[in-house]
C-alpha cells in the first residue's frame, strides 16, 4: 500500500510528440483513482510510466515520498492487470498466480496458501490446474486479477481490464474489481476510456484531453461542476446538450428562446467576465413535458415547442430527441467529442437536443410537445478556451 | 460468472448428404496432387528399397540377383559405414546446437532493431541466399594451405583441411555460417508470437531480462524452436555439398550422404548405395518420429496450447 504522486510528470517521444504534459496528481493510500479520456489522450502512457514501461522524460514519480523514475519495474512493488491480461498461455492458473511469487523467491508452502487464498476470493479454485486457454474470458479476466493480488503489491496499476468482456460481464466485473479494492484497501490506478466505468467505480477520476489533465475530481463533482466543455461532454450519458447562446442585458438568447439569467448564474457570469457569444450547455434531466407540470413551476423555468424526432422509452424515464432551429454550438472541444462518440448524425439545419422526461410524458414521435427546462441548472462555456463560466473549480 | 463451456466439435459421422458430397468433392480435388506426389517420391522410394534388396553392381552386370537383407548386413558391419555414421551425428549435433545459439541471438537482435530493420534483416540473409556448392569453394579457397587467407592467419604453416580435427571444424563452421540465417528466420517468426504484453507482464511480476526470456519466451515459442530445429537436424544429416568441395570425405571426414554417394555414383554400386540411401532414409525418418513424439513438435498452428 502507498501513495503515489506524479509531480509534473511528462513523456516526450523521440520523434517529438508530446504524449503527456505535465500531470500533477496525488493518488492518496488505498484510493481507486480512475484515469479516463479518448484514445489518444495519454492515459496508458501515464499508466505505462507509473509502472515503469516507458520512462518519463520530465517530472518525478514518488512512490511513498521515494523517487523511482529510474527503478525498473520490477524493483517498485507494483502489479498490473492488462487489457490482454497477459496470462502465461504455458502455465496453468496455478502458475500463473505463482508466478510474481516464485520470482519473489517466496518458499513453496506460502506461495500454495497465497495462491489458493486469491483463487478463493476469485472463485477460481476449480479451475487452478486448466491452461487459460481452456478458460472463458471471465475467468481469464479474473487470471489476471489474481496474479496482481497474490504478491500484496504497493499498488495495482489496470490498463482497461474489463474492455475485452462482454457488456453484462463488464457491468458484473465491474461490481467485483471495485468490492475486491475496497477489500484489499491497496491504491489502485485504474485506465479506462469508458466513462461509465469511471462514474461507478473511482473515488476520484481524472479526466485527460492530449495529454493534459483536464480535471480531477470525485465523479459526483466532474458531473456537476465540470471545468469546461470538455469534460461537461465527455462525462454523462446521454450527453450534455450544447447550444449557442448570446447574453444580453441579463438575457440569454438561444435557440431554445430567451429568458433571464437566475440569480445564481447572473453572479458567476459576472465574476467570470463572461463575454457576449456562449455556449449554453444543459444536461437531459433538467427537461421535463411542460404538461406535467403546475403553472408554478412552468413560470419558473423556460419553454420551447418541437417536433419529437426519436423517442426511446426506458420504463423508467422517456428520452425524447429535438431538433432546435438555428446555429450550431461550435469549438474544438465539441468537435472531438464528436469524433470519439463516433456521431455523424450533425443535422444541418439546427442542433440536437436530447431531453429526460417522466414516463408519464404524452410524447407521440412526430408530433409537437412543449417542453419545459430549469434555467438554473444551466452552465454555460466560453467558446474560445471551452472553461466554465458558471462554477468556479 | 460464467464458466468455459468445451463444446466437443460435433460429431462428423451423422454428416447429412451435402457433407458427404463435399467430402468426396474433397477427395477428388485433392486426388491430382496426391498422384502426382505418389510418382515422384513414391516411385523413387519404392525403387531404391527394391535395389537395396538385389546384388547389382554395374561393374559386374552378370552377378545381378536377389539376395535380401545380404546388403544391409554388409553395410551395417562395416566400420567405413559406421564411421561415416559418427561423423554424421557429430556434424549434426554440433552445428544445430550452435546454430540455435547463434540464430537465437540473430533473431533477437533482429527483432529488437528499430533502425535500418530491412537493411539488416537482407545483409543476415546473405549468406542463406549464396549457393551452397559456391559457399563452399569460397570456404575451401580461404583454407587453402598456399592462398587461403584464413589458413595464413590461423596456421600458416599447417594445411587445416587435412588434418581432420581442423577440417571438422571448418566444414561445421561452413554448415553454421550458411544456415544461421534461416535458424534466426524461422526463429524470428516464432519471436513474433510472443506477444509484448506477456513480456511486460513478465517485467511487472519481477522478472529479470533473463528469466523474461527463458521463462516466458521460450517456452511460448517453444513450437517454432522445435520445427527449426527439426528442419535443421534433418538438413545437417544429410550434409554433403560442404564435405564434397572441402575434403572429398578424406580424412575420415565423409557423411553417410558422401559414402553414399561413392558408392552409388563413383562406384557404381546400385544394391550397396541404395541400401545406404534407404538407411538414411530410416534414420531421418526415425529423427522426426523422435521428434514430434517426444518432444511433441507439431505443424505450425497445430499447437494445442490453445490462444492465451
Amino acid at each position: 500500500m502507498a501513495e503515489i504522486v506524479l509531480d509534473k510528470v511528462t513523456k516526450r517521444y523521440p520523434d517529438g510528440a508530446l504524449a503527456v504534459s505535465e500531470v500533477d496528481i496525488r493518488i492518496a493510500d488505498g484510493e481507486f483513482v480512475i484515469l479516463v479520456g479518448p484514445s489518444g489522450c495519454g492515459k496508458s502512457t501515464t499508466l505505462n510510466m507509473i509502472a515503469g514501461l516507458e520512462d518519463i522524460t520530465e517530472g518525478e514519480l514518488r512512490i511513498d515520498g521515494e523517487r523511482v523514475n529510474e527503478r525498473a519495474p520490477k524493483d517498485r512493488d507494483i502489479a498490473m492487470v492488462f487489457q490482454s491480461y497477459a496470462l502465461y498461455p504455458h502455465m496453468s492458473v496455478r502458475e500463473n498466480m505463482a508466478f510474481p511469487l516464485r520470482l519473489a523467491k517466496v518458499d513453496k508452502e506460502t506461495v500454495r496458501q497465497k495462491v489458493e487464498e486469491a483463487a478463493r476470493i476469485l472463485d477460481l479454485t476449480q479451475h487452478l490446474d486448466r491452461k487459460p486457454g481452456n478458460l472463458s474470458g471471465g475467468q481469464r479476466q479474473r487470471v489476471a486479477m489474481g496474479r496482481a493480488i497474490v504478491r500484496d503489491p504497493k499498488a495495482f496499476l489496470m490498463d482497461e481490464p474489463l474492455s475485452n468482456l462482454d457488456a453484462k460481464l463488464r457491468v458484473q466485473m465491474r461490481t467485483s474489481v471495485a468490492k475486491l479494492q475496497k477489500r484489499l484497501g491497496t491504491t489502485t490506478v485504474y485506465v479506462t476510456h469508458d466513462q461509465t466505468e469511471a462514474m461507478t467505480l473511482g473515488d476520484r477520476v481524472v479526466v485527460m484531453r492530449g495529454g493534459l489533465v483536464q480535471q480531477i475530481g470525485s465523479p459526483q463533482s466532474l458531473y456537476e461542476q465540470p471545468a469546461n466543455l470538455f469534460v461537461a461532454g465527455f462525462i454523462g450519458s446521454p450527453s450534455m446538450n450544447f447550444l449557442p447562446a448570446t447574453l444580453a442585458d441579463g438575457h440569454l438568447h438561444t435557440p431554445l428562446g430567451d429568458f433571464p439569467l437566475t440569480d445564481r448564474v447572473r453572479r458567476l457570469a459576472e465574476t467570470a467576465n463572461a463575454p457576449r457569444e456562449l455556449i449554453m450547455g444543459l444536461r437531459p434531466e433538467h427537461f421535463e413535458d411542460a404538461g406535467l407540470l403546475d403553472d408554478a413551476e412552468k413560470a419558473r423555468g423556460g419553454t420551447f415547442t418541437a417536433s419529437v424526432d426519436v423517442l426511446e422509452s426506458m420504463g423508467s424515464d422517456k428520452y425524447a430527441y429535438f431538433t432546435v432551429e438555428g446555429e450550431t454550438a461550435t469549438s474544438a472541444e465539441l468537435e472531438e467529442l464528436a469524433a470519439e462518440s463516433g456521431s455523424t448524425e450533425m443535422t444541418d439545419n439546427g442542433s440536437q437536443v436530447v431531453t429526460r422526461l417522466s414516463a408519464a410524458s404524452g410524447a407521440r414521435i412526430g408530433s409537437d410537445l412543449t417542453v419545459w427546462f430549469d434555467p438554473d441548472k444551466i452552465h454555460l462555456f466560453d467558446p474560445q478556451d471551452g472553461r466554465t463560466l458558471t462554477y468556479s473549480s | 460468472m460464467s464458466e468455459a463451456v468445451d463444446t466437443p466439435r460435433a460429431a462428423v459421422k451423422g454428416a447429412s448428404d451435402g457433407k458427404k458430397a463435399e467430402r468426396r468433392l474433397a477427395f477428388w480435388l485433392c486426388a491430382p496432387a496426391a498422384l502426382v506426389m505418389l510418382a515422384v517420391t513414391g516411385y523413387p522410394i519404392i525403387y531404391s528399397i527394391w535395389l537395396s534388396l538385389q546384388r547389382y553392381d554395374l561393374r559386374f552386370p552378370s552377378q545381378h540377383e536377389f539376395v535380401g537383407l545380404d546388403n544391409y548386413i554388409t553395410v551395417l558391419t562395416n566400420s567405413y559405414w559406421w564411421t561415416a555414421f559418427g561423423v554424421t551425428a557429430f556434424i549434426t549435433i554440433v552445428s544445430v546446437v550452435i546454430e540455435l545459439v547463434l540464430g537465437m541471438a540473430l533473431a533477437l537482435i533482429m527483432h529488437r532493431t528499430l533502425v535500418a530493420r530491412g537493411l539488416i534483416r537482407t545483409v543476415a540473409l546473405i549468406p542463406y541466399g549464396i549457393v551452397t556448392v559456391v559457399a563452399a569453394f569460397s570456404w575451401r579457397y580461404a583454407w587453402d594451405a598456399n592462398t587461403g587467407y584464413l589458413s595464413q592467419l590461423f596456421d600458416p604453416d599447417g594445411a587445416p583441411l587435412t588434418q581432420r580435427a581442423s577440417a571438422l571444424t571448418i566444414i561445421i563452421a561452413a554448415e553454421v555460417w550458411k544456415t544461421v540465417p534461416f535458424m534466426a528466420l524461422l526463429l524470428m517468426a516464432g519471436l513474433a508470437l510472443v506477444p509484448e504484453d506477456l513480456l511486460k507482464a513478465a517485467s511487472m511480476d519481477g522478472a529479470t531480462a533473463w528469466q523474461r526470456f527463458t521463462k516466458v519466451m521460450l517456452p511460448v515459442m517453444k513450437p517454432a524452436i522445435l520445427v527449426a530445429l527439426l528442419f535443421r537436424t534433418l538438413d545437417a544429416f544429410r550434409v554433403f555439398d560442404n564435405i564434397f568441395v572441402l575434403t572429398s570425405g578424406a580424412q575420415e571426414t565423409g557423411s553417410v550422404s558422401m559414402q553414399t554417394y561413392n558408392n552409388l555414383i563413383k562406384g557404381l554400386n546400385l544394391g550397396i548405395g541404395s541400401t545406404m540411401s534407404v538407411l538414411i532414409f530410416l534414420a531421418v525418418a526415425l529423427i522426426a518420429f523422435i521428434f514430434v513424439k517426444v518432444f511433441g513438435a507439431a505443424a505450425p498452428g497445430n499447437s494445442d496450447n490453445g490462444r492465451r
